[in-house]
């Protein structure tokens, strides 16, 4: 025992203090990529790249219409190469001095939202005959960090005092996700310090937390899991796949996204989600709820 | 090897068509039929060797036959030898293996849920891999479209064997678990305390994977191969590359070998340190776990340094990896390996100084090393019982070939022994990647891309940290897959569980389900 506390001594505080303060992040890490639509030449190689299909586009009488859709992102960098390897190749047609990428990679994690929509960016391009975009029409920004930011306050002072319990569902996921809900639990992302406790019973639970792609083999035992949570409650859908399906999809096995199957009050992209990622998606969860006590009845 | 081909040729002439070597250490021999067993049986009996796998392939559309693959390796021989038997579509149906080899009850049931060859002669020919509420379909066959819309679930109709006697009764459990884990379910025969038997039902988190590898192209694949079992991505990302690379010869420069094996090898630390402070968590030692977690993230932080991802997504790619290191990276490897070596071995001082704790492991799910070997258990399991194996030092590739590192193994076969196998594999992988920093070479990371050939065929093996990761693949036009077959030591290991569990007692089952760690997800796919 005496080895114990001496080692506990030795250590003191290991924990992080997200979101109190920013997260440490190793210089490479790769968050969300992010788009200058205005620069955007031509999002095919990106498009062609991307494995998920979070990047997408159609071209209908001269017109492109370009989607980007962090609900499947899974950060993988793969848009940036292309579009980087495009880039260079026009550039040395053109002769132009340096050329900075459109897309590239961002260290942006704080992705959660409560709105499906909100996760989903578009442009519009008129074209060149060459297929390469001529103008940006229009475009539509993706989710705003700032208003999720107060939220969060609100739900973390809505939280002092009292506890919350989650269950923690995989409804079919690829167990990376499972990986970083337990770092959830560590001393240096240490969930309790909020109060935030994970339980054994749906019985128990306030909020469920589900990755997903939902499988056809678990879609059943999700919507039990589902009814057995007392009202009102909370869903959490973690994950590209959890979301979307991600690089799943929709097939002969998997149904896709937690919400083809039940409710969801909040979405947390990321292949997986970092820690801080989740607990901001379960914060804002929180905060949701308390602002909006009507969210549920809506469905 | 030769001589082992010609022996074949000479001892079953009829059945032996003809004997290919398709890559450099992959000898294809190719059946006259769908009956393996008496040179499965030759091998296994005169010639010590293991069957790795058993798989299936749909070609009734290119060449009329479905092929079951029966893979095998031999003790101190890196080549594998691949018997291909050809099965006709009008009678879709092998002699079964089974009985006298329970290792491969699940993988011929699997083919014949997949594609409806029928295993004949199986002991217990239910389905596994489609939950009974399935219709009539096999997904793996060419003519099962990807995107076919099943009617909806209807619950579950699964008989389980019926315990009988007095005082016995089944305890069932799953799928949905207490904890942070993967879904399966359990049903436990119990006499009072003991387990008399265990039976397990997976393949709940099944999402269509190896069909999914048929359609994705190849370089989108490499992502599909990281989500096969999450806590394994750049194994499973590495050993699909490989056969890839091998299947296309591809040369993948000396630098990004380098670097593989210098991540396989923190993939494999981060989940032994998980796993050392869970197995302590489950017999209720709290605060090593919390070590453990803390060390652990030191580690992740690591790989977020080497590779922009915490749990090394994103980073390995066909021809080598995606991007190069700096020296600062190189040296933050150095840094964080010494803090790591120190912090893990105050971890087992704490855990070896709990009577209790050892207690709790010691002759708890005893899997002996008789039953291991029978059962073809891999990996950190297999040699906790005695099981020799590690795919690093067998058939070596990457970096490992140049390098020489102990293989721990181990005769007791208890959750104690899991738990050591961990422990020394940890420092053993500390040294391996100080050894390959210090003759890191210079030059590329990765070959160029290029168009992958069609009609290639090519295997590759990994040592996961879990154990024996084996993907076989067939290449087709427009730089995509004909078929994929990914063996997770996961599907090797299950019936490990259930031998270890029986006479103990219920409240031990989490802390013997831990020391094992299998993957849900690697077994569903
Ligand atoms: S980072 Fe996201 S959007 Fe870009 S290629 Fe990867 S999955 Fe697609
Ligand atoms: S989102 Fe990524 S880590 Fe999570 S289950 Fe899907 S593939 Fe696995």
């Amino acid at each position: 025992m005496f080895k114990i506390l001496q080692k506990t001594f030795k250590v003191g505080v290991a924990t992080a203090d997200y979101p109190g303060i920013a997260p440490q992040l190793a210089e490479q890490f790769r968050g969300c990529p992010e788009f200058d639509f205005d620069a955007w030449s031509d999002a095919r190689p990106a498009a062609e790249a991307c494995p998920t299909g979070a990047i997408a586009f159609r071209d209908r009488d001269g017109v492109r219409l370009v989607t980007v859709d962090y609900g499947r992102c899974i950060f993988c960098g793969e848009c940036e190469a292309a579009s980087a390897a495009s880039a260079v190749q026009a550039s040395a047609v053109q002769a132009s001095a340096t050329q900075i990428n459109p897309v590239r990679m961002s260290q942006n994690f704080e992705l959660a939202a409560a709105d499906r929509r909100d996760l989903v960016l578009t442009a519009e391009y008129t074209l060149h005959p060459d297929g390469r975009h001529a103008e940006l029409k229009s475009a539509t920004s993706g989710p705003s960090a700032e208003e999720p930011g107060k939220r969060i306050e609100a739900a973390i002072h809505n939280l002092l005092g009292r506890s919350l319990s989650i269950r923690q569902v995989d409804a079919g996921s690829c167990n990376g996700c499972e990986q970083e809900i337990v770092a959830l639990n560590n001393p240096v992302h240490d969930i309790e310090r909020f109060g935030i406790h994970f339980v054994a019973s749906p019985r128990h639970a306030d909020m469920l937390l589900v990755t997903g792609p939902v499988t056809r083999n678990m879609e059943l035992a999700l919507r039990k899991t589902w009814a057995a949570t007392p009202d009102p409650k909370v869903v959490v859908a973690v994950g590209a796949c959890g979301i979307s399906g991600g690089i799943f999809g929709t097939n002969y096995a998997s149904l896709g996204g937690v919400d083809a199957v039940i409710p969801v009050d909040v979405y947390v992209p990321g292949c997986p989600p970092r820690p801080e990622a989740l607990l901001y998606g379960i914060l804002l969860a929180l905060g949701q709820v308390r602002q909006r006590p009507g969210s549920l009845s809506r469905r | 090897m030769t001589t082992l081909l010609k022996e074949l040729r000479e001892r079953f002439p009829e059945q032996v068509c003809s004997v290919e070597e398709s890559v450099p250490g992959q000898f294809t021999v190719l059946l006259n039929g769908p009956d393996a067993t008496a040179i499965a049986r030759h091998l296994l009996t005169g010639r010590q060797a293991r069957l790795a796998t058993v798989f299936a392939e749909d070609r009734v559309s290119a060449e009329g036959v479905f092929y079951n693959y029966y893979l095998f390796d031999r003790p101190g021989d890196p080549a594998w030898v691949l018997l291909k038997a050809p099965i006709p579509a009008g009678h879709p149906s092998f002699p079964s293996l089974a009985a006298e080899l329970p290792g491969v009850n699940w993988a011929e049931r699997e083919i014949q849920d997949w594609f409806g060859l029928e295993a004949a002669g199986h002991p217990n020919p239910r389905r596994v891999a489609l939950h009974d509420n399935w219709p009539d379909v096999h997904p793996l066959r060419k003519d099962f479209p990807l995107d076919t819309v099943l009617p909806p679930f209807e619950g579950e109709r699964h008989v389980y064997r019926p315990a009988h006697g007095e005082g016995v009764f089944h305890i069932p459990v799953g799928p949905v678990h207490a904890g942070i884990i993967e879904p399966g379910h359990f049903d436990f025969a119990v006499a009072g305390e003991p387990i008399l038997y265990l039976q397990l039902r997976m393949f709940y988190t099944h999402k269509g994977t190896e069909k999914l590898f048929e359609r994705l192209p190849i370089p989108r694949a490499v992502f599909l191969a990281e989500s096969i079992s999450g806590d394994s991505a750049f194994s499973h990302a590495t050993a699909f590359c490989q056969a890839i690379e091998r299947a296309a010869e591809i040369e993948v420069p000396a630098r990004a070998q380098f670097l593989r094996t210098i991540l396989l090898e923190l993939e494999r630390i981060a989940n032994h340190i998980s796993d050392a402070g869970a197995i302590a968590n489950d017999v209720g030692f709290m605060i090593a776990n919390a070590h453990a977690g803390r060390v652990r993230e030191m580690v992740l932080r690591l790989c977020e340094t080497l590779t922009g991802s915490r749990v090394l997504r994103g980073m390995v790619a066909i021809g080598g990896v995606r991007r190069d290191w700096q020296r600062t990276q190189v040296e933050a490897i150095e840094k964080t390996l010494e803090v790591v070596e120190h912090e893990f071995r105050d971890l087992v001082a704490i855990i070896r100084s709990s009577n209790s704790t050892r207690d709790r492991l010691e002759r708890t799910g005893i899997l002996r090393p008789e039953k291991a070997s029978m059962l073809g258990i891999v990996g950190v399991a297999g040699r906790a019982s005695g099981v020799d194996l590690d795919v690093r030092r067998d058939h070596p590739y990457e970096v490992y070939r140049h390098l020489t590192f102990s293989v721990p193994v181990y005769q007791a076969g208890d959750v104690r022994h899991r738990l050591l196998v961990r422990i020394d594999e940890v420092s053993e992988s500390i040294q391996i990647i100080r050894a390959t920093v210090a003759h890191l070479p210079d030059g590329p990371h990765c070959a160029p891309a290029q168009p992958i050939p069609p009609g290639r065929c090519a295997l590759s093996a990994v040592e996961g940290w879990r154990g024996e990761i084996i993907h076989w693949v067939r290449t087709g036009d427009g730089n995509r897959l004909e078929r994929c077959k990914v063996k997770d030591p996961s599907i090797n290991n299950w019936p490990a569980i259930v031998e270890a569990v029986e006479g103990n007692i219920v409240a031990d089952f989490p802390v013997i389900n831990k020391s094992f760690n299998l993957s849900y997800s690697g077994t569903d796919r």
